[in-house]
């Protein structure tokens, strides 16, 4: 640390009243930035999209005020309800695999085992997390092809018939929960691995003792002492997932017909394929108040039912 | 206590009486742990193949000669590689465009998202002023807003500013970061306060304090910060696809989805030679950050 010799000494400490109001005025320039560029290109737009909900607007023609005819339209669009639909049933489906693929290895992780394999085995879970969802979608997109993809021929190995996965509705929907899993169960894991890792052992070695094995020291001892990041893990999960948009738009481009169309998917479609940004910014909205509902319930959930220790 | 252990003793050798399968399994597994072992061992093997295989499916597919990328049975280890589809993916995208600007616009994010979530994370931490809360909470909640909400508002606003389908309109909207501000505001309430008071000793003002004593504490904290904000923005699509029209502006995703496109399903290794190609730098960040990478991600889970 260099000490400044030019300071004069007999003012060792400055005033209290001085030394705040400096540190007002640092502390001002400092979050300068940060509030600047928050105001401009996040608050200032939400506040743009609660006012575009309400006008019919394609950017060309002045914008026309139509009060809530863009929430109503949304009510009856079969396309935008189709696609809440299959982003709720999306999220459902992909949060509890990815919960329990996450949770079930992270626990079988915690066995004895030399460490090099432990540090692989995480690597290995971690490591398409870090690779792009566009990527992702474009290799599995020709592992999943009906003809010569390589998933229809290992099952074919085994005497199962080539499934179309990406021409059938409901086989291109389970490959887009799939991709999306088989890229993000890694952040629940290490979220569990963490939680799992802190558990003091005399824990586990007390249920030991009292008879406690298996499946009952998971439930009984485990998973109480991992709740707060079970709960965590969820929540996070569940707000990733309701903004899904690179796996279908890349894998299925939302067909075939609407089944893997997601709300994200008709919110980019709607403003910038039909220059509906009045609707664009009504659906938006929606998934926002479906995101805060998911975080409200959080801290509902959190007091009755996580146990902090 | 030692009646629970006898309990649970007769417990078990009942069960082993009885012979109901499970129990007795799991009986015996206690003193020979070997067949729940392998169980284990056998999921996890098979995950870690799960994940692996689509990786090495995807490089050695693309070191096939591209007119053989359809031959069954498919390769799933690279031997014999012939390099043609990475030459065919420089012919066909102007790889070195699309890397620059990926690299220009990650990079110009990565050191403004450590400049300004440092100042301000440590404005959050260590200074005094009013309203401190209230603008914190303010800050944490633009978390919640996912960014196609704004995204229109967001592209007008562009628009606005004549940064219509330039780089610029992807770098700025980008550089505020909520979460970045957060982990530095967590990395600066863990730095002892000591230090500061040992300056403010020797006669240094606030900003020496944090010039001179607390940045330099707080690098590794701003090295999680920027590798976050490389590999999410490296892998970005939504926001380049909507805020960039020209190919000359597009990002390395948005190169390889119109590769595909111009392609079809004319060549497979020709698209996945693309795909590996622009994985490398994630792949070396994850290779040398991985560390940093993982504490960053699962900082903001534990709050």
């Amino acid at each position: 640390m260099t000490t400044t010799s030019t300071a004069p000494r007999q003012t060792v400490k400055p005033p209290a009243a001085r030394r705040s109001f400096v540190e007002r005025w640092l502390a001002m320039i400092f979050l300068a930035p940060t509030l600047l560029g928050m105001a401009l290109f996040t608050f200032l737009p939400i506040i743009g999209s609660l006012v575009l909900a309400f006008f019919r607007w394609d950017i060309i023609s002045a914008p026309q005020f139509v009060g809530f005819a863009n929430f109503a339209s949304l009510a009856e669009d079969p396309t935008v309800r189709v696609s809440f639909l299959n982003t709720i049933v999306f999220v459902i489906v992909a949060v509890i695999l990815q919960l329990g693929i996450a949770l079930g290895l992270a626990s079988m992780l915690q066995a004895r085992m030399p460490s090099w394999l432990r540090v692989f085995l995480r690597s290995t879970f971690f490591f398409p997390l870090v690779l792009s969802a566009a990527s992702v979608s474009i290799f599995m997109r020709y592992m999943f092809n009906e003809q010569f993809g390589v998933v229809n021929w290992l099952l074919s190995l085994i005497g199962i018939p080539a499934v179309p996965w990406l021409t059938s509705p409901v086989a291109s929907a389970a490959v887009v929960v799939l991709v999306y899993v088989w890229q993000n169960f890694g952040f629940s894991f290490l979220l569990f691995l963490g939680a799992l890792t802190n558990i003091p052992k005399e824990l586990h070695e007390a249920a030991n003792l009292d008879g406690a094995t298996g499946w009952k020291q998971f439930s009984n001892v485990t998973l109480p002492l991992i709740s707060p990041t079970v709960l965590v893990a969820s929540v996070m999960a569940i707000i990733s997932a309701l903004q899904v948009f690179d796996q279908p738009y890349v894998l299925t481009n939302g067909g075939p017909g609407d089944s893997t169309r997601t709300a994200v998917m008709v919110i980019f479609e709607s403003a910038f394929q039909q220059l509906e940004f009045g609707e664009a910014s009504a659906i938006g909205l929606v998934l926002t108040v479906l995101i805060l509902a998911v975080t409200a319930l959080q801290f509902r959930l959190s007091r009755r039912f996580v146990f902090y220790q | 206590m030692s009646s629970q252990t006898l309990h649970t003793g007769t417990d078990k050798h009942s069960g082993s009486t009885t012979g109901t399968p499970t129990i007795n399994r799991r009986y015996r597994n206690r003193r020979l742990p070997a067949a729940g072992t392998v169980g284990r061992f056998t999921a996890l093997a098979v995950a870690a193949a799960l994940t692996l295989g689509p990786v090495l499916w995807t490089l050695s597919t693309s070191l096939r000669a591209p007119s053989e990328s359809f031959n069954l049975p498919p390769s799933f280890l690279p031997i014999n590689p012939d390099f043609t589809a990475y030459q065919e993916v420089f012919r066909q995208i102007n790889v070195g465009l699309l890397v620059l600007n990926s690299a220009l616009v990650t990079g110009l994010i990565a050191l403004g998202q450590m400049a300004s979530a440092t100042l301000a994370g440590y404005a959050f931490a260590r200074l005094d002023f009013r309203g401190k809360k209230a603008i914190f909470s303010l800050v944490l909640a633009t978390m919640m807003v996912p960014v196609q909400v704004t995204i229109v508002p967001v592209f007008m606003l562009i628009r606005g500013m004549g940064l219509s389908d330039t780089l610029l309109a992807l770098i700025l909207p980008a550089i505020p970061t909520a979460f970045g501000t957060f982990l530095m505001r967590q990395y600066f309430l863990g730095l002892p306060n000591d230090f500061a008071e040992a300056a403010a000793l020797d006669g240094a003002g606030p900003w020496r304090i944090f010039r001179s004593v607390y940045v330099p504490l707080a690098v590794p904290g701003m090295a999680i910060v920027g590798i976050l904000a490389f590999n999410f923005h490296w892998n970005e699509f939504f926001r380049p696809l909507i805020l960039t029209i020209s190919e000359q502006n597009f990002t390395l995703p948005l190169g390889l989805v119109t590769l595909q496109g111009n392609l079809g399903t004319g060549s497979i290794s020709v698209v996945l030679a693309g795909v590996i190609l622009s994985m490398l730098p994630a792949l070396v960040v994850f290779i040398f950050g991985q560390r940093t990478l993982r504490e960053g991600l699962t900082a903001g889970a534990s709050k």
